[in-house]
């Protein structure tokens, strides 16, 4: 699942990543024409709109494609990295790079290309854009109370607007095309050309627009991975019959006495219930938060064995489905509560002299495993702490 | 030999989205290029002067927040691969070569002048609104971020608003 930095690439690569997004992104920039000056200042005096229809061709590709990314389940947005806003601060620094734009005639990122290759202006443009940046950093004392000042976190367009991603993205996708439709008649009146489009360019370019809703809508009205899971799950609860998964309390004890290295005792219960009481050596991975990829890689582990219980049974058939959508482990569900499982170690009672072998027997494994697991838990504190796995937060902007 | 017309622009925006798209799903970040020459710029200052960075607040929380430098940034990386990149389709396409590009009513040096202010604009700009075209505006709007939306309506909108004022500087 993505964002594949820094969980399955290192940081290291990750630079490798950037010098070959850097090829694609200057390859494209150039190809399209935005190391032309002229060509970039035409979408401010409307005889040229090239820079209006690549940009927002590719900021409404790559939002459908992140939505459908999400979608899929391969990529995390909870991971990825959102601009934050802070209001005033975006708004002056747009409008001064605004000015900066017209005056120049160029962006950071198109003078880069142009002087790439060879124009004097784009390296001016360059070392203009070095000045500026060394200016911020000398008056930031100054500044510092703009640059600061409403402060709203990564917020989205969408909850901005109070409307569903997806909604957004159609409607900003419709304005994107309907922004190509009248920019082309502007620039066809500015140039004073009447061009016909060809016949097989109207086909392709309808059918651009047709994929592109297409795609939203298939986000918008088919369930997502996640959402299939968990049908799948709810009807599996109903359907199946889990008394070959499940195991006594007592044999788990005994896994937990020899095997405690070749196992994972989970409990899905919530974080109060986990720190009220939990069985030795277990790991609290709250059912909800169970699909989080924090969790994977100990859900997920091929030579260990996952052993589940809650107070619910209900809930621990469910986070035993959920593992079972995982290929590697074995898993099993413990057919006691962590209560029951609490009582029956804790609280032995010593058996009458007229007891059943059978009892006896049970009552001395019981007396064992109890001090077995506590004299464990004593001398495997420190190297047994749960893994509290970190969630990474990814950097970014310019 | 002349050189080759320009991509069609809603096939170069496609591509350039598959781009982004790729380098979020990989990195988890998006594109950018002002970051790229405020590492440089910063790191080098850093470096010519330490006496003064160390008695300018920015400069010192930045060197401390990025010991590696130039070397270890992303953007820097991404910007060498975009010169390489643009470098290497101006070589296919026949557009290499020393040139100035300016309006008909100005001079050569005019248009350098213009282009080194318009750039520190823009280079100012960009670091108050944490973010260029690039970085800010295209990416923003591929994760639908309010800030990097807002940041590109004020460079195209302010843009616009000026384009009258710096007209002697493009047409006729």
């Amino acid at each position: 699942m993505g964002p594949l930095v820094p969980f399955i690439l290192s940081n290291e690569f990750n630079l490798i990543v950037a010098l070959i997004a850097g090829i694609g992104f200057g390859f494209i920039l150039e190809q399209a024409g935005f190391s032309s000056t002229k060509k970039l200042v035409g979408l401010f005096y409307g005889y040229d709109f090239t820079v209006l229809k690549v940009f927002f061709t590719a900021g409404v590709t790559a939002m459908i494609g992140v939505l459908l990314f999400a979608h899929w389940g391969i990529l995390d947005l909870s991971l990825i990295y959102i601009n934050p806003t802070f209001l005033w601060s975006a708004l002056i620094g747009g409008a001064i790079m605004g000015v900066g734009f017209i005056i120049g005639g160029f962006c950071p990122g198109t003078s880069v290309c142009a002087a790439a290759i060879g124009k004097l202006d784009g390296l001016a443009f360059v070392f203009g854009s070095g000045l500026g940046v060394l200016a911020f950093a000398e008056g930031y004392p100054m500044l510092e109370k703009i640059y600061l000042a409403e402060a709203w976190g990564p917020v989205l367009m969408s909850e901005m607007l109070g409307m569903s991603k997806i909604l957004f993205a159609f409607l900003l996708t419709a304005v994107a095309f309907a922004a190509f439709y009248f920019t082309r008649l502007i620039e066809n009146r500015v140039n004073n050309i009447h061009p016909k489009l060809l016949k097989e360019r109207v086909v392709l370019y309808s059918s651009a627009v047709g994929i592109a809703f297409a795609i939203l809508i298939f986000v918008a009205f088919v369930p997502d991975s996640k959402s299939r899971i968990e049908t799948r799950i709810n009807k599996e609860l109903k359907l199946n019959d889990f008394t070959s998964a499940e195991i006594p309390a007592d044999k788990l004890a005994s896994e937990i006495v020899n095997n405690y290295y070749k196992i994972n005792v989970i409990d899905v219960r919530s974080q109060e219930e986990f720190k009220a009481y939990h069985l030795p050596f277990a790991i609290n991975i709250p059912i909800e938060k169970m699909n989080e990829r924090e969790w994977k890689k100990i859900l997920d582990q091929k030579h260990k064995v996952n052993y589940f219980y809650s107070d619910d049974h209900e809930m621990t058939k469910k986070a035993y489905l959920y593992a079972e959508t995982m290929k590697k482990p074995e898993n099993y569900i413990l057919t006691e509560s962590s209560s029951d499982f609490r009582k029956i170690f804790s609280d032995l009672v010593v058996p009458t002299p007229n007891a059943s072998k059978k009892e006896i027997n049970v009552y001395n494994f019981r007396k064992k495993a109890a001090t077995d697991m506590a004299a464990l838990v004593e001398a495997l504190k420190n190297s047994n702490q749960p893994v509290v796995a970190k969630t990474l937060k990814v950097k970014g902007g310019c | 030999m002349n050189a080759e017309k320009y991509m069609n622009p809603y096939l170069a925006g496609f591509l350039l989205g598959l781009v982004l798209l790729g380098t979020i799903y990989v990195t988890g970040r998006g594109l950018g290029a002002s970051g790229a020459v405020k590492s440089v710029v910063l790191t080098s200052i850093i470096k010519m002067a330490p006496e003064h960075s160390a008695n300018t607040p920015y400069l010192k929380s930045y060197g401390e927040e990025n010991p590696g430098g130039p070397l270890k940034d992303w953007l820097v990386f991404e910007v060498i691969g975009v010169i390489i990149g643009a470098f290497f389709s101006g070589v296919i396409s026949n557009r290499t070569g020393i040139k100035l590009e300016r309006g008909p009513n100005i001079t050569n040096k005019t248009r350098i002048i213009a282009a080194i202010i318009g750039g520190a604009l823009f280079g100012f700009g960009s670091q108050l609104g944490r973010g260029c075209t690039s970085g800010s505006a295209l990416s923003g709007m591929a994760v639908m971020s309010f800030g990097g939306i807002i940041t590109m309506l004020a460079i195209f909108g302010s843009g616009y608003a000026f384009a009258y004022f710096f007209r002697k500087l493009w047409l006729k």
